[in-house]
């Protein structure tokens, strides 16, 4: 075996044996098995991290093993690995986030009920993250695809006691459901005109340079390729789907932060990114409208929200749109680059929310204060003194989200950014200014929530002083994390050995080249999207610096220095409505709800009607209750008639002689030798007269 | 007076003698008599048939009687000891007694 194989096969199985240590025995080895759980996830860091050296020290990565599951006659199905740069890079990501994640919950989740399993499913939620980053085809990844969903519920139900969170979770696999049908559904179309599932062998067969085998039914692979991201609307939270990703905020943190950065949401994501050279310019216009909906709407409903977590909830499904717009937009390397930035400030922002979370929990539990919900923004403030670790990454954090200079958002998001300007520029019709406008718009909304989040939670005063006193930074398994994420949230990281804060180019931007879309998009092929990238360039770094400017000065205005008074503003908004909006979620749950939940449950009810009462109990029921009758009846003939007379009389009959036969037999001799004596005179007759 | 006629008469009045004991008589011996009877009165027409019947140089009606009379004697001897078992059992000897095998 290659030791590429090798290695992927270890990163890919390792965190499964996690999942079945920890669930099979985590009692057995008790809490402090979980460092097994660490452990594990570290090896596969470990080993992802080798693999990325070597690529980025100069042999990219082209590896493809695969072997035979199954062959029925022609046609036969392959497992198999697509090793290339982007996997790998996916895999440290995975890798890191998971890993740090393990490490924070050992104490984040410390006496919880269902601590060891809580590890194991960490475990298998990694596992399938890995294998989606592996997968060689669309079918095995839909597999993974699967199982990650499936793990997604587990987790946000891991508290399952409560009501919200089974709501929640159940919810969250219904709605990637949604998506996953249509996924299933665009993956056999393509492999009905293909004949292939893998990546490799879609790219061959798809390339319009090539043999194109949709040529002259294009329209074919537009619906093709918008059904099977359907799947990733469903996973990465994308309007209309999105809905169910605030309410995962029912899960533990820790748990958020590995759906938000690493493992769910950017499993839809990876998938458009590696679905991008086979889609259709009608597909990626569908894609990039879609994307830049959710960005704006994501960033629109954070603004009003007090949850913290809803907050960087929100403003996930906001990154994630601009991740879509960008692949949409044909940007499909600065959409990766966003995923891989977005990884870490926003694994990093949740880590914090949940160190927040938990030292005010505490201290509301110490003040034996059972009332207060140590999520709400409200509660908090003041909190920078007490907590100064957690301050200081989660500013680089929001810093970073923000799209600052010097931190990585700012060159993932600009890089974005001067796609959507790339495009409005080649496209001359007049709503392809709306992209930009989106990119924009959102990214000085993102600015203003982000710190009105850190001036509602650390500045200002406390909202309740002696809850505050009691307050106090965790400890170093959860700060450890915290650090680590925020060192790697600045934009040095990403760019070495290249320095320049400004300027994407360095080791990322070498291994993940911009990829080539083979459906001929754009006309002039992949350099004349690279050339309108660059000429954007520097237009794009000045707005969005003067985009992110603002929105932080906004915040400041608004929530530091309080030159504008926040409550005011939110009632003249709400005298026009828009707060409202805003506050409940621009009402897609009430409009789900109305239109879908309550018509469907009314057709189930009569269909309930349809199947319990007039099937069931009528025509079964009836079936049966005749069938009682019918038998009474043939019972009823069969004991008086059959039995009684016929069965009867006959064993009557034959009683009878028997008692009358008896009679002959007396027992006395002297009648049978009569009887002897009268049988020889009449054979003496017979024989003398015949 | 000498034929065969008067020989099968006499041998007809003893079987019918015989018969008569053997049907009326309740005593186990008298029975056991009564067959005696009807015995000697079939040896009779043995001897009879042949002395008339053209046979008398071979003389089988004779041995024939002797065979009978030989196995007269086995007969009562076996019905003597079942008599002797009957009245073990029932103390009696006469045969209308021992009806188990009623039906």
């Amino acid at each position: 075996m290659h030791t590429l194989t090798l290695y992927a096969l270890i990163i890919l199985f390792l965190p499964l044996a996690s999942f079945v240590l920890q669930i099979f025995f985590g009692r057995l080895i008790g809490p402090r098995g979980v460092w097994l759980s660490v452990g594990a996830v570290a090896i596969t860091l470990v080993l992802a991290l080798t693999m990325l050296f070597s690529v980025v020290l100069g042999s990219p990565m082209e590896h493809y093993p695969e072997l035979v599951w199954f062959s029925l006659g022609d046609f036969s199905l392959t497992l198999g690995f697509q090793l290339d740069n982007i996997a790998v890079v996916m895999l440290v990501i995975v890798a890191l986030i998971s890993g740090l994640v393990h490490l924070y919950s050992v104490e984040y989740m410390r006496g919880d009920v269902r601590y060891t399993r809580f590890f194991g499913y960490l475990g298998i939620f990694t596992f399938a993250m890995n294998g989606i980053v592996l997968a060689h085809s669309l079918l095995m990844m839909y597999v993974f695809w699967e199982l990650v969903g499936l793990s997604s519920y587990l987790l946000i139900g891991h508290w399952f006691e409560k009501d919200s969170a089974a709501d929640a979770s159940k919810k969250a696999f219904l709605a990637n459901r949604v998506g996953d049908i249509g996924m299933f559904i665009g993956i056999m179309l393509l492999w009905s005109v293909t004949g292939s599932f893998t990546f490799q062998g879609l790219y061959e067969l798809v390339d319009v340079e090539g043999g194109n085998m949709f040529a002259g039914q294009m329209g074919l692979l537009s619906v093709a390729g918008v059904l099977v991201f359907m799947g990733a609307v469903g996973k990465s939270a994308q309007f209309p789907l999105h809905v169910w990703l605030p309410d995962a905020m029912e899960g533990p943190t820790p748990v958020s932060a590995l759906i938000h950065a690493a493992t769910m949401v950017a499993a839809g994501v990876y998938l458009t990114v590696r679905l991008f050279p086979i889609l259709t310019p009608d597909a990626l216009l569908f894609v990039a409208s879609v994307g830049a909906l959710t960005a704006v709407l994501g960033a629109l409903i954070a603004i009003s929200q007090t949850d913290i977590k809803r907050v960087l909830a929100y403003s996930t499904i906001s990154q994630l749109g601009y991740m879509i717009m960008a692949v949409g937009m044909g940007a499909q390397q600065a959409a990766f680059f966003h995923l891989g930035t977005h990884a870490m400030f926003k694994g990093l922002l949740f880590l914090c929310s949940g160190s927040v979370i938990h030292a005010l929990h505490h201290a509301l539990e110490h003040t034996g204060d059972h009332e207060t919900d140590p999520q709400d923004m409200r509660n908090m403030g003041g909190l920078r003194k007490r907590m100064p670790i957690t301050y200081a990454t989660m500013l680089i954090g929001a810093l970073a989200i923000s799209g600052v200079p010097l931190f990585s958002g700012f060159l993932s998001k600009d890089a974005i950014l001067a796609g959507t300007l790339a495009f409005a520029q080649h496209h001359h019709q007049w709503w392809a200014i709306l992209f930009p406008v989106a990119g924009f718009g959102a990214a000085a909304i993102t600015a203003f929530y982000m710190f009105r989040l850190i001036f509602m939670t650390f500045h200002g005063k406390p909202a309740k002083a002696q809850v505050n006193r009691q307050v106090h930074e965790p400890s170093l398994v959860m700060t450890a994390p915290l650090m680590t994420l925020a060192a790697l949230s600045f934009a040095l990281f990403f760019t070495l050995p290249g320095i320049n804060p400004l300027h994407a180019e360095g080791w990322f931007t070498k291994i993940i080249p911009q990829a080539e879309n083979l459906t001929g998009y754009p006309e002039l092929g992949v350099e004349h999207l690279e050339h309108g990238f660059h000429q954007a360039h520097s237009q794009a770094v000045r707005l969005s610096v003067g985009v992110a400017g603002s929105g932080i000065l906004l915040a400041i205005a608004f929530y530091l220095l309080g030159w504008l008074d926040p409550k005011a503003w939110t009632q003249k908004l709400q005298r026009i409505g828009l707060y409202q909006l805003s506050r409940s979620k621009f009402y897609f749950d009430e409009i789900y709800d109305a239109l879908l939940y309550r018509p469907f449950l009314w057709l189930t009810a009569k269909i309930a009607w349809l199947d319990w009462d007039l099937w069931d109990q009528r025509f079964i029921d009836g079936l049966g209750r005749g069938t009682v009758k019918v038998s009474d009846v043939s019972g009823w003939l069969d004991y008086h008639l059959l039995d009684q007379y016929v069965v009867d009389g006959l064993g009557r009959v034959v009683s009878w002689m028997g008692a009358v036969g008896r009679k002959v037999q007396t027992g006395r001799v002297q009648n049978y030798v009569l009887w002897a004596l009268v049988g020889g005179i009449l054979i003496v007759i017979v024989a003398a007269n015949f | 007076m000498d034929s065969l006629e008067s020989y099968l008469f006499i041998g007809l009045v003893l079987f019918c003698f015989g018969l008569y004991a053997v049907m009326t008589r309740r005593n186990g011996v008298a029975v056991l008599m009564g067959i005696e009877l009807i015995l000697n009165a079939a040896n009779l027409n043995l001897v009879a048939f042949n002395r008339f019947g053209g046979l008398s140089e071979q003389l089988p009606g004779q041995v024939f009687a002797l065979m009978v009379i030989v196995m007269a004697a086995c007969e009562a001897a076996v019905a003597l000891a079942i008599i002797i078992n009957l009245y073990k059992t029932f103390q009696t000897i006469h045969i209308d007694e021992a009806r188990e095998m009623r039906g």
